[in-house]
């Protein structure tokens, strides 16, 4: 596969599978405020999707279109991390999972926004200003968790512990990605760790949080192996155009 | 959404208390009140009128006010509050002539 293709599809598939992770909270939020600042950042990441999606299908010139890549696509072929795809077990989980990946898209944008494509140029100057709002509103919850009860510390600490495992894959770069570093298109994954790293111990510093002792690390999504979750996943995401493989809007 | 556990969040006993939102349209034009939200502390007060009030421009800057600390008129203290208002429209500045130019006073 062409290197720049599979750049955009790896970013555009992480932001489409979160989106469609917090569209499941839909309606479903804590309270009406909650609910629509959740699917507030679902619309934002789907819309980043969309764009990188339109273009990677110009990008592969094979006739097929935007919706055909995100849509279309068997699950092996998805390269999103582990991470985005992990379930809504509950509030604290979605909000951790979140902040995990503002963390890294704040970051990621911030370099990307230098990046020597035009096309990654303008859109990750672009998202910067919405991933920079989604961060703070992650952070900040992580803080209240932990500041809050017992009950709201020990969920969040649960989620921490139990997603922790999946973060160590947003740093390994694919073949594609070390290969666009050589000619300044993508970002260098080594300097958006250690920022992460940094961001995280501070956020986790002032909600009284730690991150978990086990240091074990689970890999795959990049290359289209995923969780169990996935599959499931993506029956729903494809439903209608597996049931109606003509429908337009 | 099965493995959404939320239903025990479900109460109004857990939103937070009511914040007054009020958006600013353009620069140097009044604060104008748009509704309320429900948060529990002011950084969540003002992203959830960021998120409820300003999706679609509706301003470029926001207060929010803890409900409780605006003091209101009752309804029963109306009318001598603003009733003896009524026949005194020798008040309004409606008997001067603008200067050319102005186009609000």
């Amino acid at each position: 596969m062409d290197h720049k293709l599979r750049y955009y599809l790896e970013i555009a598939d992480n932001a489409f599978i979160l989106s469609h992770r917090l569209s499941e909270c839909s309606s479903n939020g804590p309270f009406l405020e909650e609910d629509l600042a959740n699917t507030n950042v679902a619309l934002d990441l789907i819309g980043l999707a969309e764009s990188l999606y339109n273009e990677a299908a110009l990008i592969e010139g094979k006739g097929r279109t935007g919706d055909d890549l995100a849509y279309r696509r068997d699950e092996s072929s998805y390269v999103n991390a582990i991470l985005v795809e992990q379930p809504n077990t509950d509030f604290a989980f979605i909000m951790t999972r979140q902040f995990f990946m503002d963390t890294f898209n704040y970051y990621f944008f911030s370099k990307l926004a230098n990046s020597k494509d035009k096309f990654l140029q303008a859109l990750a100057t672009k998202s910067l200003k919405e991933v920079t709002y989604h961060l703070r509103r992650s952070s900040e919850w992580m803080i209240r968790f932990g500041g809050g009860t017992e009950t709201s510390k020990e969920k969040a600490q649960h989620a921490i512990n139990s997603l922790w495992r999946y973060t160590e894959e947003l740093f390994k770069p694919s073949e594609a990605d070390l290969a666009l570093r050589e000619i300044g298109v993508s970002v260098d994954l080594d300097t958006i760790k250690s920022r992460w790293m940094q961001k995280t111990s501070e956020i986790f510093y002032l909600s009284h949080l730690s991150k978990p002792e086990n240091e074990f690390q689970l890999f795959g999504g990049k290359d289209g192996r995923h969780s169990e979750y996935m599959g499931y996943m993506l029956t729903e995401i494809q439903f209608l155009t597996n049931k109606y493989p003509e429908a337009t809007w | 959404m099965k493995s959404l556990k939320l239903t025990s969040m479900k109460n109004n006993e857990t939103q937070g208390p009511v914040w007054e939102v009020f958006i600013q349209s353009k620069p140097g034009q009044p604060y104008k009140h748009a509704g309320s939200v429900h948060a529990y502390d002011k950084e969540m007060a003002i992203e959830n009128a960021r998120d409820v009030y300003t999706r679609r421009n509706e301003g470029i800057s926001l207060w929010v006010v803890p409900a409780e600390a605006i003091v209101a008129v009752s309804s029963t203290e109306s009318s001598a509050f603003f009733e003896p208002a009524d026949d005194k429209i020798y008040r309004h500045p409606t008997f001067y002539n603008l200067p050319e130019g102005v186009k609000q006073i």
